[in-house]
């Protein structure tokens, strides 16, 4: 059976397509969601795509946390729903309380656009099952407000539970405390990456193929998922 | 009108380079004794009736700041003519 994963768009939304599209190409169908619908549809994984939701006012991410669709993924989430927040998306999440920290504004001020190299860490997640441990990959960086930050203790818990999933290498972008570039929660359900694997799918567009794996990892964990007779968090409703 | 302020400020051990920015440009007007700059936020909440403090507190952790970047204060301000005074 085809899996389904939705991506949202807020006001403001710019990489809804492209995530909607990176879904399609990686087998998957993409089942568009709307800010202001609570209902999920019936999806089986969900990916807050990048952006400026809701004009970035106030704080990144801050009032999109509050959107209708949110309150169905927050709960869904919590039960296992597999989620991926990129950039904005991953603003949203902390934002959210589904991921510790916060993401503040680049050190250095200048918004920075260009291609990352990562090293991928933890391969346990529902969206990074497909790498393998310090594999390093190539994906666009695109943000003004990317900088990751959390207290001494947060970070450390982080890094010996090995929720680190990816880090940057061959330079930091945007001054993220101890190069992170993305993080899972303890059930290694919900992912938020900063720099946009969804622009990383086709040669023609994307300085590798990189993002791809993101993608059909989450494919993978849902057909272990239901291999194992379990539901999918989406399916729960 | 019941108005409430709320000042949010990132907190001291969090990096502010708006304020840096802002602290480096200051020697171009000619202060040099300035030793350090923070930029903050302030939000006026008028209330139509009643200045509720309770309720503007829960308006400032869930939405205003990020509490785990932001401290913020609440007071209450007498009216809007009062603060312009």
């Amino acid at each position: 059976m085809t899996m389904r994963i939705g991506v949202v768009t807020f006001p403001g939304s710019l990489d809804d397509g492209d995530a909607a599209r990176a879904a399609r190409i990686a087998g998957a169908e993409a089942v568009r969601l709307w800010h202001g619908d609570p209902d999920l549809h019936g999806v089986d994984a969900v990916v807050l795509p990048g952006g400026f939701s809701y004009g970035d006012y106030l704080r990144c991410g801050a009032i999109a946390r509050f959107a209708p669709v949110m309150e169905s993924i927050i709960d869904a989430a919590r039960g296992g729903l597999p989620v991926l927040g990129i950039c904005n998306g991953f603003q949203v999440l902390c934002e959210a309380h589904l991921l510790p920290g916060a993401l503040t504004r680049n050190q250095h001020l200048h918004f920075r656009n260009r291609d990352q190299w990562l090293k991928v860490e933890a391969t346990n997640t529902a969206w990074t099952n497909r790498f393998t441990p310090g594999q390093e990959i190539l994906i666009p960086v695109k943000n003004g407000e990317g900088c990751f930050v959390a207290d001494q203790h947060t970070l450390d818990s982080l890094e010996a539970e090995g929720r680190v999933i990816a880090r940057y290498v061959r330079g930091n972008p945007n001054g993220s405390q101890r190069d992170i570039a993305g993080i899972t929660n303890e059930a290694g359900n919900v992912v938020g990456i900063m720099p946009h694997p969804e622009h990383a799918v086709e040669a023609l567009t994307g300085p590798s193929l990189d993002g791809l794996g993101f993608f059909t990892s989450v494919l993978q964990a849902l057909a272990g998922a239901s291999a194992d007779g379990q539901l999918a968090g989406g399916q729960q409703r | 009108m019941a108005r409430v302020v709320v000042d949010v400020m990132l907190k001291p051990e969090i990096l502010d380079p708006q304020g840096q920015a802002v602290a480096n440009a200051l020697p171009r007007l000619g202060v040099t004794d300035v030793s350090s700059v923070r930029i903050g936020r302030r939000i006026e909440i008028d209330f139509a009736g009643e200045p509720d403090l309770d309720r503007a507190r829960e308006i400032a952790d869930k939405l205003l700041a990020n509490p785990v970047i932001e401290d913020f204060e609440i007071r209450v301000v007498e009216s809007a003519a009062a603060e312009v005074a």
